[in-house]
């Protein structure tokens, strides 16, 4: 019998009960009241995504919990924020679109529900037991998510590849742990960096160090992990595929960062090279291979393989100002893919949904303000001053040159140059072709998202001090 | 009046107009005219605010003046604004162009005539915070943004091949910067600062300076543009509205010059001096080599890109002889420059509204149709050739003389220059203005309309006024180009390299 001094404290895990507790019950509405309580329940899970932030900046408290497996402090802080938005407005923006697809189920919203709770473990997983848990959490629900549109074929092949590439990582991921396990005798970050810190890095470790770089940079979609992310994004529901995006890329890299800086922060020499060679390959096949792009959502996840290796930079710089550039780089990098994606879930003509690029062609015409602020988040996306987005390659690449890796920087500005290229040719299309046929009227919830990601964009220039020092105040701590 | 914001004022004065412009709807001819009126007007404040820099600006001083300060990002980088003798007189260029600009689009810009304004107002705030800014990542912000509304401008309202025009400029000129961009990243963590009076007394070690300079070289050297980086010029010039064009060959080359002086120069002297034959080499191929490009041209926008990139050779040079007369010379060349091509582009678009074409053969004679525009043409020429008089002459000659006491043999071949520019300027004005009259097409022109002539004549009296009394200019940098040459030296002498640079 557990006596009550022995339960583990509470208050860290604060949020992650909430959501998991709510996640069940509107499960239960949902079973229970059958498919007319869509509606209800897609309103309920976003205010419980509120309410989940609203508990994890007032309510919990840092610390490490349930026998040290678990950890809430600055950092987890941080993602866990920027995950739950992601996750929130990924539902917001599903409302209209699940509806004219007739793809609306009250599944769905739980299913993101559970995705969050598990990417909320991932970040805040302090054992490589739990990380593992988490990671599973997140991926079961999003193997789900992929094929959510069961009739249609590539909906369930995107399902289907999403799932079998997912088991291939998740088991490499699993066999690089229990090699640190192995080689360590800890499961615990603690206990694996007390026992890399205490003499050479074995051989074993390193191959260790390997599989589980490898299993999770395929849940960050870096190259040469990165096969699944064009046709998972092309045939994935477009809501499904802003949701992707979003959230589950910002917890997978909140993961890697914690894994390699925490306890394998004494093998820095080690993963240093492995992550700049993921950096350089990401960055460089981000920018060229989206060039032959003519699908929106491919070229989309082109573009996230090439900011995944921007965020990369941060972190094979391995230092405290590189994780706050990482933190920095999801948070914008977060902003702008919803921006980008409200704007794909807005290309619908005749009731059909259009995904090729030439379909925008002169929106700057019919849809002046969309086009603008579209063009803005291209631009950003780009890292063009004084948008956003320059600021977070700013903060990466600064990073990289106090750790002196010029050569990584060097490629990486230049690949941003050649990456501009097709960023400016759907500027291009909007604004300089002439228009084709407008599209329909954009939903409610699509403006706002569109609007407050376009704000964030444009005006990031007054905020890049006060989240600057959020971040720098999370990257403290690992150091 | 000495604690308010002046640059702040001057430099975001235009945004505010932007967003004026924001509030008007529709397309018809009243909300035109609003669009027209309120840009006009915001620029012409702009003008008036920004003369109050020049009337309060102390000329004995080598010091950064207005300055402002306000926290950023974080403590070592920050939002700091100041101006000093080298770039007072660039804001002033700025404001003093875009009215003109505003007025030459009247009704040379058919479409989309609030998104016009609104790019051109918002440019010219990125284009005053360049001068502005005293923090090197401020300088960045400023200077690459500029790209987004020039793409715009270039792209939505250029001629045919304007996409291919809009994206070279693009990716050319941010190619370049970006290296510039990690350079500034190496500068803050070795200086830790990103503050420029501060870096301008920091002494980089030698090793790092060389590359801190070709960085630089990168970014600047595809702005002003030096050969063999010039090549997106003459496309973009080709493709721009005429407005365009001026701005571009007004202010946006004169931010690479800018570049130099404010950093190259100062801040690794002793790279400088090591790559001084590069750039005398690169400014003389430019000189002689576009000059005779600009003689085969058939496209008058284009012989006059062309004539920029031999003219910007002068300026390259003169920036690195490092002594008085090319300091100096150097800058009134660009601020003469910024007038005159401003002035000659002003020109093509009078006569391209008229005729929609700008090849030098569809025109002849026109001097017998319009008087008063064949004299206006005449003098901008003249101007552009570096006729003594015209303000073009004050900054070639310093040039030559500056170079004279470095090399003669640089300035003999630069001095070729001067010939072979007389011979493509006359030639041009030969052709399009002299002779018969004998093309029907332009039997019924009509000489200069009183809004074009409200345009070229303050154009006109400058560029003989500065020609003839050019001191107003040289008392603003005399200080600060002394002061630039002195810590130069003294850079020099304490490396040990002053032997080398006295050679």
């Amino acid at each position: 019998m557990m006596d009550l001094a022995t339960f583990p404290s509470l208050m860290p895990f604060l949020p992650e009960l909430t959501l998991a507790v709510g996640a069940l019950v509107l499960l239960m509405i949902g079973a229970f009241g059958g498919e007319r309580t869509t509606s209800l329940v897609t309103t309920l899970s976003v205010i419980l995504v509120l309410v989940a932030a609203l508990v994890l900046i007032f309510g919990a408290e840092d610390g490490v919990t349930f026998n040290g497996a678990f950890v809430l402090d600055p950092f987890a802080r941080f993602m866990k924020l920027l995950a739950l938005i992601g996750s929130g407005f990924a539902i917001i923006m599903s409302t209209s679109y699940t509806k004219q697809e007739k793809i609306a189920r009250f599944e769905y919203p739980v299913l993101i529900l559970l995705a969050t709770l598990g990417m909320m473990l991932m970040i805040s997983a302090n054992d490589l037991i739990a990380l593992y848990l988490g990671l599973e959490l997140q991926s079961l629900a999003l193997y789900v998510v992929a094929a959510s549109n069961r009739d249609s074929v590539k909906s369930t092949e995107a399902g289907l590849k999403y799932f079998v590439l997912g088991a291939l990582s998740s088991g490499m991921l699993l066999y690089g742990i229990s090699l640190i396990y192995g080689f360590t005798g800890h499961t615990q970050f603690q206990g694996v960096a007390t026992a890399l810190a205490a003499g050479p890095v074995s051989v074993g470790v390193v191959f260790g160090l390997v599989f589980v770089i490898a299993g999770l940079a395929f849940k960050v979609s870096a190259v040469p992990f990165h096969m699944w992310t064009p046709d998972v994004y092309e045939g994935a529901p477009t809501s499904v595929t802003a949701f992707f995006a979003a959230a589950p890329k910002a917890a997978a890299m909140a993961l890697l960062v914690r894994v390699l800086v925490g306890p394998l922060g004494p093998a820095v020499a080690d993963w240093q090279q492995v992550i700049t060679f993921i950096a350089i390959a990401s960055m460089i096949l981000g920018a060229f291979a989206a060039i032959g792009q003519r699908n929106i959502k491919r070229l989309m996840a082109y573009s996230s393989i090439g900011h995944m290796g921007f965020a990369l930079v941060g972190l094979a710089a391995g230092n405290e100002s590189g994780v706050q550039g990482v933190l920095i780089y999801m948070a914008v990098y977060v902003a702008m893919t919803l921006g980008a994606f409200a704007v794909i879930l807005f290309m619908r003509r005749q009731g059909q949904m259009v995904e090729d690029t030439s379909d925008l062609a002169g929106m700057s015409r019919t849809h002046p303000v969309v086009a603008f602020i579209f063009a803005m988040i291209l631009f950003s996306l780009a890292g063009i001053p004084p948008l956003a987005g320059f600021f977070a390659k700013f903060y990466v690449f600064l990073a990289a040159i106090e750790a002196q890796l010029y050569v990584l920087s060097v490629i990486g500005v230049l690949s941003s140059v050649v990456g501009a290229y097709y960023y400016l040719r759907l500027v291009k299309i909007m604004y300089f072709d002439e228009p084709a046929e407008a599209f329909e009227p954009m939903p409610g919830e699509l403006r706002v998202v569109l609007g407050l990601s376009g704000l964030f964009v444009i005006l990031f220039v007054f905020l890049a001090g006060p989240l600057g020092t959020a971040a720098s105040v999370a990257a403290k701590t690992f150091f | 009046m000495t604690d308010w914001p002046i640059l702040s004022t001057v430099t975001f004065l235009p945004t505010v107009g932007a967003l004026l412009l924001l509030l008007i709807r529709g397309d018809d001819a009243a909300a035109r005219r609003n669009v027209y009126w309120i840009s006009l007007w915001t620029t012409i404040v702009t003008f008036l605010v920004s003369i109050l820099i020049w009337i309060d600006f102390d000329n004995s001083s080598a010091a950064f003046q207005f300055v402002e300060r306000a926290d950023w990002l974080g403590g070592k980088i920050s939002y700091s604004m100041g101006v000093d003798g080298i770039s007072m007189l660039f804001v002033i260029l700025t404001t003093f162009l875009m009215p003109f600009c505003i007025v030459a689009s009247k009704y040379s810009v058919k479409v989309r005539f609030k998104e016009y304004m609104l790019a051109f107002l918002v440019l010219e705030t990125l284009m005053i915070g360049v001068f502005c800014a005293t923090d090197l990542v401020l300088f960045y912000v400023f200077f690459e943004g500029g790209l987004i509304p020039m793409f715009l401008i270039i792209g939505v309202w250029g001629g045919q091949r304007r996409v291919y025009a809009a994206f070279k400029f693009f990716l050319y000129t941010l190619l370049g910067s970006v290296l510039m961009l990690l350079a500034i990243m190496a500068m803050y963590w070795q200086a830790g600062t990103t503050d420029i009076p501060t870096l301008l007394e920091y002494q980089f070690p030698a090793s790092m300076q060389t590359w801190l300079w070709i960085a630089f070289f990168a970014s600047f050297a595809v702005k002003m543009p030096m050969w063999p980086v010039h090549t997106w010029l003459p496309d973009a010039h080709v493709e721009a509205p005429t407005a365009g064009s001026v701005i571009l060959a007004g202010v946006l080359l004169k931010m690479g010059g800018y570049g130099f002086l404010r950093f190259s120069l100062p801040m690794f002297p002793i790279a400088s001096a090591d790559f001084a034959p590069l750039i005398y080499t690169l400014s003389v191929v430019a000189i002689i080599y576009t000059s005779l490009v600009a003689l085969v041209q058939t496209d008058m926008k284009k012989l006059i890109a062309y004539s920029s990139v031999a003219h910007m050779g002068y300026v390259t040079m003169g920036i690195f002889t490092m002594n008085a007369q090319g300091v100096e010379g150097a800058i009134f060349q660009m601020l003469s420059h910024g007038i005159v091509s401003g002035a000659l582009f002003l020109c093509v678009g009078v006569i391209y509204d008229r005729m929609h074409t700008r090849e030098i053969a569809a025109y002849g004679g026109l001097v017998n149709r319009m008087p008063f525009y064949a004299t206006a043409f005449l003098v901008f020429t003249m101007a552009n050739v570096g006729l003594p008089g015209t303000s073009g002459f004050v900054g070639e000659f310093l040039v030559l003389v500056g170079i004279f006491k470095v090399n003669t043999w640089v300035a003999a071949f630069a001095a070729s220059g001067v010939i072979l520019s007389a011979s493509y300027g006359l030639w041009l004005y030969r052709k399009v203005i002299m002779g018969a009259l004998d093309k029907a097409s332009l039997k019924s022109m009509f000489d200069l309309s009183r809004r074009e002539i409200a345009i070229l004549v303050p154009l006109v009296v400058l560029t003989i006024f500065f020609g003839v009394y050019p001191m107003p200019v040289f008392n603003v940098t005399g200080q600060a180009v002394d002061n630039l040459i002195t810590n130069y030296q003294a850079a020099l002498s304490a490396a040990g390299k002053l032997a080398l640079a006295a050679q």
